[in-house]
Formats: structure tokens, C-alpha cells, sequence
């Protein structure tokens, strides 16, 4: 058997033949990433009064494969942030690498403020835009969950692209069409916040969980929940759906295999 | 003739202990003139003197404004401080472009500290000549820090650097307490005070040699000079008069 180092982690010659070598070639034009492999759905969020609820299911899809069922795809960073991440998953898993040297970083520093949800906000809008511009993007979308100066409750995302939106509900992915909506009905802009409470912020955005696993495919029953305010983060990771009714499907005409 | 052998670069010990180059930078700094700063619950304030090399030239410029948050006033070599607030401009921009965060002042404090301290440890290298005060607001509040060339880097409530220094330190410590509850312009008149205590007997201050730097909570860090600090000048010193015929007055009422 070959022990050279070249031959290390590839399949044997003597069972499987002589390998391709032009996979390996290191010539030719640099390439990046050009589509998501492994992917998380919609993460859901939405302000009130004291803070902000943010929440994601823990699937990971393989294209249409629910592929791992325990991944969890929200983020503490220095106990008054939450990341929330759509996309693909080991872009995620690099960036929760980077906030974790970033967060090293900082507590090595001499200065007792840490970083809040909007610094972290701007820092990761940088990193991404430097990505895209690098024309080698983290395939992600983000969302930003915490409090901003005078514990006011902050959010915001930010894209493959870079570019940032901020608003008093956001939602990635499928939910940017299906829990959008039923956000803003509850919290049609930032001077609703004020008048929404906890519990009422908790329940709409599993109410959203719910509608999210009703109707998109890459969605899962098993989620993530986290809740911030001064008082800290409050995060569940093994969150289960309840209550679910699916009377609503008998009514459900115009596509699948019957037509009518 | 004596000799000192160890004193020809910034690496070595002297047999005592002791490393020549960093104390002869200290010594750069007394010959600089003399700046002071305090700080109250609310403001952070830095006074200094400027000279002119001759009768026709300008002063020598010892307040530099580097964010809007914080200014520094240096004692010393001004191109070694030229250098450093460079630095801490570009520092202080980074902080605002990545993070959207007023750098915090203990931050680009330890930053420059450690930037001087290399000076003091690389062979072919020398300290920098110039002691700092740096003073202004970030999230934790108003703060005054004090640099030396050393790499030495201390938070004080009060303090000054430079020529004849400890005159100013004197009245800045035997007025301590005051400083904490300071308003404003108590806390400008202090520092004036402060800097007229180290002047010769043969010298005032005027617009033209005085430099003051006020940052406060919800306030950005402001250089006054010239036709602004004419008002300070006259109030300060003019009730200094007053304050000490007042003060006989009311020490009289207390003792009858």
C-alpha cells in the first residue's frame, strides 16, 4: 500500500485504479461557491416592548433531503446578541466560528462594553459585503436579534449581498412570504412595539413556526426559540410544534396530483 | 570622563536596574509645557499652555481633536505625538466603519500603550518623546487617561504633565473633591486655575497661548481657542480675586 504522503485520505490504486488526477488540478481560474449545498429555512423575528423573539426550526436540508435534524441555527454571542442564520450551513458554521474569535477577541480587550446587537450587526454586514465583493459570498441570510444603546430592542438582517434592512418583524427565506405577512398584522411598524408584549411576541412567532411547517417543504416540527431583553437571553433549542390542526389540508384544491 | 555605557539604545539594563533611553524620554516630556486634565460625573476637560518657538511665529499646537468623542493633549515632542494621534485617528474611524461603535478611550489607550511599549523592547528602536492626556466620553461615561512614554497608561480623575507640572498637580490635588460635582464651567476654571499655578511669575495666560478641550455626556469633544476662551480667561481670574476676598469673608462668618 502506498504510505506517501500524496496518496493520504485517497481512495487505493491497487482496489479502485489509478485516480483522476485532473479533479486535483490547481491551475485554471479560481473558483468560488456558486449555490448553497446544505441549507437551513426561514428564521422569524419580531420586536416588542422589552426586547426581541427570534426563532428557527433545527432542519438542515440536502436539497430536498431533510438531512439533519438537530442543527441549531441560533446563535448566542456575549449574552445580549442572537444570530439567526438561513442558508447554507457551513457558511453558517464558519461565521459562528469567526463570532466566536471575535467574541475571544473582545474579552481579551481592556474595555468592559461589549459589543451590542447593532455593532455586531455592522461587523457582520461588513464581512458580508466584503464576501460578495470577493465575488466568494457566505450564502447566508442573517438576522440580528438584541438590544442597541438604552436596552432599545434591536433587528436587523443582512444578506449574501450585504445588504442590510431593519424593521420591527423580519423573516428570511420562505418565511419572508409566510410569516411576513402574519407579523405585520400584529406589528405593522415601530410604534406598535411599544404596545406588544412578551407572551404576545412568543405566540405570534410560534404561530408563525407552525404556518411555516404547514406549508414549506423544508421546514421541520423541532425549532429554536430564543427571547432577548436586559435581563439576558432566554434560549430553547428543543422546541416541539403544538397544536397542530391539519383539518386545513382537505380544503387545500389546485395542486399535487388531484386538480380539482 | 564619565561615561554611561548604558545608555545607547533601549534594550539594554543598566546594572542597576534601570533602562536610560525610557528615562530620558520622560524627560522629553517635562520640557514639553504644561497640559492638565479633569474629569467630573459629566465632562472631561483639557487645558494647556502653547509656546512659540519666536515672537513671529504661531503657537505650537497641544490640543488635537482625534474623534468626536475624544481629543488629546500632548506634552513632549509634538511629531512623536504628530505620529501617534495619526494612529489613533485611524483607529478611532475603524472602530466607527466595523463596528459603528465610539471607540472606547481604555481601548485606543491600551492600544497606543502597547504600540510604545514595543518602542522600548526592539533593538533600533526608541521610545517616543511625548506624554498624552487623553480625555472625552464613550459608553461607560467621561474618562482621562494619562500616557507615558514608558508604555505606562493610567485612568486618573485628574492630572498634569509637562514643565513645572507640579504646581498644577499640587492645586489639582487640593481640590479633589470638587472635581467629582463639577459643572461644566467649574470644571474649565479649575483646569485654568490648574495651568496658571505652574506659570512663571512672569507669565499670564492669554488667547493666544491658552487651548482648551471640553468633551461632556451627549456633548462631542470641542477644541476652544482664541476669541472663544477671552470669556473663561476674565471670569476665572477675575473671581479668583473676588473668590479669595469672599472666601476671607465667609471663613470669618464661620468662625463668629
Amino acid at each position: 500500500m502506498n504510505h506517501l504522503p500524496q496518496a493520504w485520505g485517497r481512495p487505493r490504486d491497487d482496489v479502485y485504479g489509478a485516480y483522476d488526477a485532473s479533479h486535483l488540478q490547481t491551475s485554471g481560474p479560481q473558483q468560488h461557491t456558486q449555490s448553497p449545498i446544505v441549507t437551513g429555512t426561514s428564521v422569524v423575528a419580531v420586536k416588542f416592548k422589552d426586547g426581541v423573539v427570534i426563532a428557527a426550526d433545527n432542519l438542515a436540508s440536502y436539497g430536498s433531503l431533510a438531512r439533519f435534524t438537530d442543527v441549531k441555527r441560533l446563535r448566542k454571542f456575549n449574552s445580549q446578541v442572537v444570530v439567526g442564520f438561513g442558508g447554507d450551513v457551513s457558511d453558517m458554521q464558519y461565521l459562528d466560528r469567526l463570532l466566536s474569535s471575535l467574541d475571544i477577541r473582545e474579552n481579551y480587550s481592556t474595555t468592559e462594553t461589549p459589543l451590542n446587537a447593532k455593532n455586531l450587526h455592522t461587523y457582520l454586514s461588513k464581512v458580508m459585503y466584503k464576501r460578495r465583493s470577493d465575488f466568494n459570498p457566505l450564502w447566508n441570510h442573517i438576522l440580528v436579534a438584541g438590544l442597541e444603546h438604552e436596552n432599545k430592542p434591536f433587528l436587523a438582517s443582512v444578506d449574501l449581498l450585504g445588504t442590510t434592512f431593519s424593521s420591527p418583524t423580519l423573516a428570511t427565506g420562505f418565511g419572508a412570504h409566510l410569516a411576513q405577512p402574519i407579523l405585520r398584522r400584529v406589528v405593522p411598524d415601530e410604534a406598535t412595539v411599544e404596545s406588544v408584549s412578551r407572551e404576545q411576541a412568543v405566540a405570534l412567532v410560534k404561530e408563525c413556526m407552525k404556518v411555516l411547517f404547514y406549508r414549506d417543504a423544508r421546514s421541520l416540527d423541532k425549532y429554536s426559540i430564543a427571547v432577548v431583553t436586559k435581563d439576558g437571553i432566554d434560549l430553547k433549542e428543543d422546541e416541539k410544534l403544538e397544536s397542530q390542526s391539519w383539518a386545513f389540508a382537505e380544503g387545500i384544491r389546485g395542486y399535487g396530483t388531484q386538480v380539482n | 570622563m564619565f561615561r554611561n555605557n548604558y545608555d545607547n539604545d533601549s534594550v539594554t539594563f543598566s546594572p542597576q536596574g534601570r533602562i536610560f533611553q525610557v528615562e530620558y524620554a520622560s524627560e522629553a516630556v517635562k520640557q514639553g509645557s504644561v497640559v492638565v486634565g479633569i474629569v467630573s460625573k459629566t465632562h472631561a476637560v483639557l487645558a494647556a499652555i502653547k509656546r512659540n518657538a519666536e515672537e513671529l511665529s504661531s503657537y505650537q499646537k497641544k490640543i488635537i481633536p482625534i474623534d468626536s468623542h475624544y481629543g488629546i493633549a500632548l506634552a513632549g515632542l509634538a511629531s512623536d505625538a504628530r505620529v501617534l494621534s495619526n494612529f489613533m485617528k485611524q483607529q478611532s474611524l475603524a472602530s466607527r466603519l466595523t463596528y459603528d461603535r465610539a471607540i472606547p478611550l481604555s481601548e485606543i489607550t491600551s492600544r497606543i500603550a502597547d504600540r510604545a511599549q514595543t518602542n522600548t523592547q526592539q533593538y533600533g528602536k526608541r521610545p517616543y518623546g511625548v506624554g498624552l492626556l487623553i480625555a472625552g466620553v464613550d459608553a461607560k461615561g467621561p474618562h482621562l487617561f494619562e500616557f507615558q512614554p514608558s508604555g505606562v497608561t493610567q485612568e486618573m480623575v485628574a492630572c498634569g504633565i509637562g514643565a513645572r507640572s507640579q504646581m498644577a498637580r499640587t492645586y489639582l490635588e487640593r481640590n479633589l473633591d470638587e472635581f467629582e460635582g463639577a459643572s461644566r464651567e467649574e470644571l474649565v476654571k479649575h483646569a485654568l486655575r490648574a495651568l496658571k499655578e505652574s506659570l512663571s511669575q512672569d507669565k499670564e495666560l492669554t488667547i493666544d497661548n491658552t487651548s482648551v478641550g471640553v468633551a461632556g455626556v451627549g456633548e462631542n469633544f470641542k477644541l476652544y481657542e482664541g476669541s472663544d476662551i477671552q470669556n473663561w480667561l476674565e471670569t476665572t481670574f477675575e473671581n479668583r480675586e473676588g473668590d479669595a476676598a469672599a472666601e476671607g469673608e465667609g471663613m470669618e462668618v464661620d468662625d463668629s
